[in-house]
């Protein structure tokens, strides 16, 4: 908008300042609709040199990073992928008031070529607001083999801008978008095209043109603004009205409320985008040449994977394989973290010794810490690096969306949102790396009420403790016994995925009820996934983020443990004093003090639950690990196990309070208090009260037969 | 409208949540619009609309009005 000053653009630019160096000659802003390839545009302009962090005050990624190019440097603001400017959600508004108030000197819209219309219906909004654009045309390769030719010089001359055509995935044609980026940068398009609306409009657009502050605004921008506030756009009016008062304009002020007084404002949504659409047809006609009828092939595919009859057991097929992958593939390097962090702590003891520490230095640091750390990511980080890369290769090819297509009725039926059973999905890796993941789903209602759910799926840190279980107490010795606890183990995953559909429903009529929900969900084509890249950036982006969030949590638990294990008062340590404390609601619940204790001391995360019950069991002051089942299961029924206790300590692993981590990112996500303590108190009050039930009903029982 | 079939759009209720949302994507007096396939419970449908693939559920759907529709091989 030109407006240096505004309050609202200067927060703007501060917040995204922190992420990228304000030194750079020019800022340049990234837009366009979802899955357009604009991230790969990103990646590849900027190569690792990039950030990411979220928008201020706002639960959306932001990325930034830099290049440079002929003796220049840019700044690159990844803007939300949006369908519009007209701030219906929250990455419009970001998007929107970025390119309004934080002037970037480039904006490079990245457009389909496959779906040119839809994309120019947001490159006409954004060139309402700014003349200096570059449109990217991405793409062409994947367009031209489904016989859409576009004539790029038409499109450039169409729009009165620079336009670039590029394969983003292959490297080509990022020069060139280079090289208009500058261009743009030093003298802007003069004559960008101009949408016209339907008469009776433009009137008004004059009419309230009238009503704007004379000197602050240029022509277009002020028919832009003029456009926004007819349409009765209050978040718009309510930010110029900040900006006009921080830089103390004695102007007008702009009432929206005095333009609906006048009758001028109102519901003029459908006529704006009819005529913006309209527009981009007629350039989309002027522009394409179709070879062949298009899409073709991906209707076919589509067609058997969304299948009655192939759909789900696809689904399954897919999933299982990539589960089966995670549990075996993980185990061998997950052994081989425990040895090697095993023979560092040895080092470490040996130079402890040396120094001639303390022993409760040693302890602490060595027995608490560092071996709880070393447990925590010995146990989680090999499958989260099998895992994600995983899920992301599926999510590349373009098939997450219909696993979503697919289950969006079961969702619906519980008043959620079909790309739940995504954010699930990702839940069985890890709950907090699930809870981040329901950005993707754009209703704040269904949002909530998938954040809320996650922690009723079983997370990789549970699955180990499951697989004990079902091996111990519900599988016979034979071959067929060991089919029953896999029977089991799935039985078990399917009820928490019921349960977890329930509390969903439970929620939308409670809590959440009256929230607006919409679902509208894009299927975008199938298309080759770009292994390397995705290895990269699903490592960086999730695996380490949920492994430094864990090791952030388990460093002081660790503390706690050791300390709770090895110190106390009267004779018996702080661990004995607080089981006996918790002894008596554990028998009620079918369990017993030890492992309640062991679960509160789990707290930071589910992976030491076990190894806290072995070590109160055998009264030692470290965790640690059994060599075999046996011993385990002569343990446990030492300690007066039984089948029922087995049960009832599945059912709270699976449903109890969610992980220190996985806290931290609700609150996070959330950005509220209040969800973040009902999706603590949710499973655990669950837990406890079916627990109590069915130790309850089966104890009467024998008592009766 | 039937699976396979085009559609001309004519309007989209007032009252429907998604109005927004809708006409962002396209569903706009005047377009046509290809009903695709179902998921495999039925609900929800897949539909092409300016040569995007858009899944909505039924009971949305149905705010949509059409002019005509005539059959039309889209795939």
């Amino acid at each position: 908008m030109g407006l240096t000053n505004s309050s609202t653009g200067q927060a703007l630019l501060k917040s995204t300042a922190l992420v990228f160096s304000e030194t750079s000659d020019f800022v340049v802003a990234l837009a366009g609709n979802p899955n357009t390839g604009k991230s790969t545009v990103f990646n590849s302009l900027t190569g690792l040199k990039q950030h990411t962090g979220n928008w201020p005050g706002k639960t959306v990624a932001l990325s930034a990073g830099e290049y440079c190019f002929a003796d220049h440097s840019f700044s690159l603001i990844d803007l939300p992928g949006t369908y519009s400017l007209f701030a219906d959600s929250q990455e419009e508004e970001i998007a929107r008031d970025f390119l309004c108030f934080s002037q970037p000197d480039v904006t490079v819209i990245v457009v389909d070529a496959t779906c040119l219309e839809r994309n120019l219906h947001l490159a006409l909004q954004i060139l309402e607001i700014t003349p200096s654009v570059v449109v990217c045309v991405n793409l062409l390769d994947e367009a031209l083999r489904k016989g859409i030719n576009i004539d790029l010089d038409k499109l450039a001359q169409n729009l009165g801008i620079r336009v670039v055509g590029t394969n983003a995935r292959d490297g080509e044609g990022l020069d060139k978008l280079k090289e208009a980026i500058l261009l743009t940068a030093t003298e802007p398009a003069i004559s960008p095209i101009h949408v016209r609306y339907p008469d009776s409009l433009e009137e008004l657009i004059l009419k309230s043109i009238a009503s704007l502050p004379n000197t602050v605004f240029k022509e277009h921008q002020k028919r832009w603004l003029a456009l926004r506030l007819l349409d009765s756009d209050y978040s718009l009016a309510n930010k110029l009205q900040e900006y006009l008062s921080a830089a103390n304009l004695v102007v007008k002020p702009i009432l929206l409320s005095e333009l609906q007084h006048q009758g001028l404002a109102g519901e003029f949504r459908e006529p704006i985008v009819s005529s913006l659409y309209t527009t981009a047809e007629k350039i989309a006609k002027d522009v394409i040449k179709l070879d062949s009828k298009p899409h073709r092939r991906d209707h076919l595919f589509d067609q058997i994977i969304t299948s009655k009859l192939y759909g789900i057991p696809l689904m399954l097929l897919f999933l299982g394989i990539v589960f089966w992958l995670t549990l075996v593939g993980a185990n061998y390097p997950s052994q081989l973290l425990a040895k090697g962090f095993s023979w560092i702590e040895g080092q470490l003891l040996n130079f402890l010794t040396y120094l001639k520490s303390p022993e409760w230095i040693k302890g602490l640091f060595i027995f608490g810490i560092y071996r709880t750390l070393s447990w925590v990511i010995a146990v989680m980080l090999p499958p989260m690096a099998i895992f994600f890369p995983l899920f992301t290769l599926l999510e590349d090819w373009g098939y997450l969306p219909r696993i979503a297509f697919n289950l969006d009725n079961s969702f619906r039926l519980a008043g959620a949102h079909g790309k739940q059973s995504l954010t699930m999905c990702m839940g069985f890796g890890c709950n907090a790396a699930g809870v981040v993941a329901c950005r993707i789903i754009d209703s704040p209602r269904e949002r909530l009420i998938a954040i809320l759910t996650n922690n009723f799926v079983p997370c990789n840190g549970r699955f180990p403790t499951l697989i004990t279980m079902a091996l111990l107490f519900f599988s016979g010795t034979s071959f067929l016994g060991s089919f029953g606890a896999s029977l089991f183990l799935v039985l078990m995953i399917v009820g928490a995925v019921l349960v977890s559909l329930l509390v969903s429903k439970f929620l939308s009529k409670t809590v959440l009820q009256g929230l607006p929900s919409s679902f509208a969900l894009e299927l975008p084509p199938f298309r080759k996934p770009q292994v390397g890249r995705i290895l990269i950036r699903s490592l960086i982006d999730r695996t380490l983020y949920v492994l430094i969030r864990a090791i952030v949590v388990a460093a002081p638990a660790g503390a706690l443990i050791w300390i709770m294990a090895n110190l106390g008062i009267g004779g018996r340590t702080f661990l004995e004093l607080l089981s006996s404390f918790l002894h008596p609601l554990g028998y009620l619940m079918g369990l017993d003090g030890v492992i309640l204790a062991a679960f509160l001391l789990g707290f930071p995360a589910n992976e030491i639950v076990l190894p806290i019950i072995y070590m109160a069991y055998t009264s030692q002051g470290s965790l640690l690990e059994l060599d075999s089942l046996t011993t385990t299961k002569t343990l446990l029924i030492n300690n007066s196990w039984t089948n029922l206790t087995a049960f009832c300590f599945l059912l709270f692993s699976l449903n109890h309070f969610p992980c220190g981590t996985t806290l931290l990112t609700i609150k996070k996500e959330t950005s509220s208090w209040r969800w973040t303590i009902l999706s603590f108190f949710l499973p655990t009050i669950l837990g406890v009260l079916s627990c109590l039930f069915i130790a309850q009903g089966i104890r009467l029982l024998t008592l009766l037969i | 409208m039937s699976l396979g079939e085009t559609g001309v759009i004519a309007y989209v209720n007032s009252d429907c949540q998604l109005r927004h949302r809708l006409w962002d994507l396209g569903f706009t007096r005047g377009t046509h619009v290809a009903k695709l396939f179902r998921s495999p419970f039925g609900n929800p449908t897949a539909y092409l609309i300016r040569g995007c693939v858009i899944a909505l559920r039924n009971e949305d759907a149905a705010c949509i009005n059409i002019y005509s529709s005539y059959p039309k091989r889209v795939f």
